[in-house]
């Protein structure tokens, strides 16, 4: 197979809660809107073709994978480059493009999840990776070597602090434990980063040779990069300090999970028709349970045979 | 070389590719929403939710054996929620000793992660069979219809023209590789040089396809000028519904829409 | 009447401040089929690029340097005239996947005519004629990228066909093309009535199709004449990089 859907920064529909879901669609929603507008006002028409184009290199790129070890191997995946190539606006479309269209076609993470994915990869992976570039660039006063260390520190950081975005939504949604899934997701991250730098360090060779004039080095920053600025270093600090404490402490968010179980289905139960019954009728729970459970394999193959069996009278169009 | 493989759209003459692509998005988001709405354990509704996206395979012609093959590979994920059968306080299950520890299973927490790993399953096997009856433009068209910003659905439509033409170039620059991935002769001679330097080589293959799309986007953008783009994205206007579509739409919302009351009233 | 495409004293420079063109002047009446051919790097495709405004890069905002003026159907070309001289001159690129940049072949078709600001209606109408026009009817639906190289080409014409241009200019358009397919290109050139311009290496084609033959080399000029009289001269082919066809 070459193109392994199985990224573990892409989290599938199922694993979210609902209200997780939606408040991070919410989220991402607005950013993605308020990016939207600021691109089109900032670099006009000529950005158009590019983004779309760029975002299909970064899928494209997503696929350069280079053997680790063991049977591992490191790949891409592209807010870093993205946000030093393009500025942070057009950046966060470009991520939102390829999270977007990988969920769509590939069934790479969700689509009710696709929210949270967009938080994570576009919104946060984007933020931090401005961030952590604008400071070190001012460190290195525009000189080159800033743009290879910056690179590598900004496509690690981005990538690690996702993950442990990634690991706290999951933890809230009550699916995985924080002390676990905050050790487990940020380790298996921090591994992935060092791949995610160096391949940023070696794309940004390759341009810094061909194209120096693509990496605006010593360039004044974008209009109103003060705010991506300080949103990066908001979202890197919360995280990196909220997700060890829930790791930590995870009763504290297992509560808040619980709490929000509550709310999901607070609304129900409508009708208390049957309340001590699994099944209709019959009072021996256990007998009850495998009545059900036969009634749903028949239900379940009744209506797949019946709809098979309709679809094989109908004359073949 | 083209890659018609990376295209999940599979051609059949079935009413669910003949359905309004719009009509397949909003049934299959709220599909999706459905099974995350379900509460935990309330299996009858899962048992139905699966019977519905399993007759839509089969009506699909795609098969179910398709989608299954699909899903199962999406499926890897469910490890993340492992961890809370054990977990979850409540009835013992079992207990697992490791070493000095000892890992209580209960029943509430394998209620838990049954539901989730089933939510997920029929989740994708959803996403599956939309991404596989609808063709990309059309689905492009959907989710105009829901209201994405134009700029943002002309990103997706010229990132999905792109794609094959730039997984072509990536596949070419990896078969560049291996063919001279060559391995010393030399007894005891390591090839293939350090993990960083692979790294880099991979990361100088990556510039080499940014720095191409760069170009050919200067290209694209020539071609869109010569023929009068000004910078805003237009359209068509969309297609107008077809009574069928809306009909298909509301019976398939209000189903899902009882199966949820019905969950909720339950198992709620 | 006016010519069709009327330069005078074009020069041109690139950023880099490596010159393209050189003092160019060039007339082509309505109707005429001309060859533009030269050496790599001569600057025919920085030429055609002049003829709908693309180049001197008004909003491309390209530090290029250039003068001259180019007229096409009696409009000087410049920022007040580029919707119409756009419309007027339809240009074909090289590489077709440039091109088509939509996901499928009625989108590209239908995007000069939805700039022109037509309605639906005229939209689905030009598109159509467009794809009669390349013979590639009920292709409308198709997707770009599963085309053959043949078929891209064609299509790409179509994207410009349906801006229904007087002018037609074509940049290597057999490039890349197997013999059946450029034989099939060569035909649908033939029987389409616009004035036509076609940079190319491909001198058998010039040959068959395009009875004028402008040579340029180093940015300039440097013959024009019947296509007959001018392949005859294998002295003058030979100097400027090409090859008398078989």
């Amino acid at each position: 197979m070459l193109y392994s859907p199985v990224q573990p920064m892409h989290i599938p529909d199922g694993f979210l809660s609902t209200l997780v879901s939606i408040v991070l669609w919410v989220i991402s929603a607005i950013s993605v809107a308020y990016a939207l507008r600021r691109v089109g006002k900032d670099l006009g028409e000529r950005q158009a073709p590019l983004m779309g184009v760029l975002a299909a290199a970064i899928f494209a790129g997503q696929m350069l994978n280079f053997t680790v070890a063991g049977g591992t191997s490191g790949h891409l995946l592209g807010a870093a480059i993205a946000t030093i190539l393009l500025g942070p606006w057009a950046a966060v479309i470009v991520m939102t493009t390829v999270v977007s269209v990988q969920a769509l076609i590939f069934q790479d993470g969700g689509l009710l999840a696709l929210g949270a994915n967009l938080f994570n990869m576009a919104v946060v992976g984007v933020a931090v990776s401005y961030f952590v570039y604008t400071s070190i660039q001012k460190l290195a006063r525009g000189k080159s070597w800033g743009v290879f260390v910056v690179g590598a520190l900004a496509a690690w950081f981005s990538i690690v602090i996702a993950s442990l975005a990634a690991a706290l939504e999951l933890a809230l949604s009550g699916t995985s434990p924080a002390n676990i899934a905050v050790p487990a997701m940020g380790g298996i991250h921090m591994l992935i980063g060092v791949g995610e730098g160096l391949i940023t360090v070696g794309a940004l060779t390759f341009l810094y040779a061909a194209r120096p004039d693509l990496l605006h080095i010593g360039e004044a920053a974008p209009k109103g990069s003060a705010a991506v600025w300080t949103g990066g270093l908001v979202l890197a600090v919360i995280l990196a300090v909220l997700s060890p404490l829930a790791s930590a402490h995870p009763d504290g968010l297992e509560w808040v999970a619980e709490q929000q179980g509550f709310l999901d289905t607070a609304q129900g139960p409508l009708y208390n028709v049957i309340p001590d019954y699994v099944f209709p009728g019959i009072t021996n729970e256990a007998f009850a349970t495998i009545v059900a459970g036969i009634v749903g394999v028949v239900i379940v193959f009744g209506v797949a045979l019946g709809v098979a069996y309709v679809q094989r009278k109908r004359p073949t169009t | 070389m083209h890659l018609h493989f990376l295209d999940p759209y599979q051609h059949r003459a079935s009413p669910v590719h003949a359905l309004d692509a719009r009509v397949k998005f909003v049934l299959t988001l709220a599909f999706i929403l459905t099974a995350s709405l379900t509460p935990v354990a309330a299996w009858p509704v899962y048992i139905l939710l699966l019977a519905v996206i399993l007759s839509v395979e089969i009506l699909s012609g795609l098969g179910v054996g398709y989608v299954l093959k699909r899903s199962a590979l999406a499926l890897s994920f469910v490890l993340a929620a492992l961890p809370v059968i054990f977990t979850i306080q409540g009835q013992t299950l079992f207990t697992l000793p490791i070493g000095a520890w000892t890992l209580t299973a209960s029943v509430e927490g394998l209620e838990r992660f049954v539901s989730v790993a089933l939510k997920s399953w029929l989740s994708v096997q959803a996403a599956i069979v939309l991404a596989a009856s609808t063709r990309f433009p059309e689905l492009l068209q959907a989710m105009r219809a829901v209201g994405i910003p134009r700029l943002l659905a002309a990103m997706f439509g010229l990132m999905w023209r792109y794609l094959f033409v730039l997984v072509d170039e990536a596949m070419r620059l990896m078969r560049a590789r291996a063919a001279r991935s060559g391995r010393g002769t030399e007894a005891g001679s390591r090839s293939g040089g350090s993990v960083a330097w692979r790294a880099r080589v991979a990361g100088g293959m990556a510039g080499s396809l940014f720095l191409r799309a760069f170009e050919r986007s200067d290209r694209i953008y020539v071609a869109m000028l010569s023929r009068g783009y000004d910078g805003e994205v237009r359209a068509l206007p969309l297609p107008p519904f077809t009574g069928a579509g809306r009909l298909s739409l509301a019976a398939g919302l209000a189903f899902l829409g009882l199966l949820l009351i019905f969950g909720i009233a339950f198992w709620g | 009447m006016h010519h069709s495409i009327e330069i005078e004293h074009l020069s041109f420079s690139y950023p880099d401040g490596h010159p393209a063109l050189r003092d160019v002047s060039l007339h082509i009446a309505p109707g005429e089929k001309v060859a533009l051919v030269g050496p790599n790097g001569a600057g025919k495709s920085t030429f055609l690029l002049h003829l709908n405004g693309i180049l001197p890069a008004p909003a491309a905002k390209l530090p290029v340097t250039g003068q001259g003026q180019v007229t096409v159907c009696g409009l000087p070309v410049g920022q007040k005239t580029l919707g119409r001289v756009r419309a007027a001159v339809g240009l074909v690129f090289q590489n077709p996947d440039d091109q088509l940049f939509s996901p499928t072949v009625f989108d590209d078709v239908a995007f000069g005519p939805l700039y022109q600001g037509l309605d639906r209606a005229d939209v689905e109408r030009r598109v159509t004629s467009a794809l009669a026009a390349v013979r590639m009817d009920g292709y409308a639906r198709r997707v770009s990228h599963h085309l053959s190289a043949g078929e891209k080409k064609r299509i790409a014409i179509a994207t410009v066909l349906s801006m229904e241009p007087e002018i037609l200019a074509l940049d290597e358009p057999t490039a890349g093309l197997d013999p059946r397919a450029r034989r099939a290109l060569i035909n649908l050139l033939r029987d389409l009535p616009m004035t036509m311009l076609v940079s190319t290496h491909d001198l058998a084609l010039v040959r068959d199709l395009l009875p004028r033959m402008v040579i340029m080399d180093e940015g300039k000029i440097v013959a024009d004449g019947p296509t007959d009289g001018l392949m005859k001269d294998g002295e003058l082919l030979e100097a400027h990089g090409l090859e008398r066809p078989a």
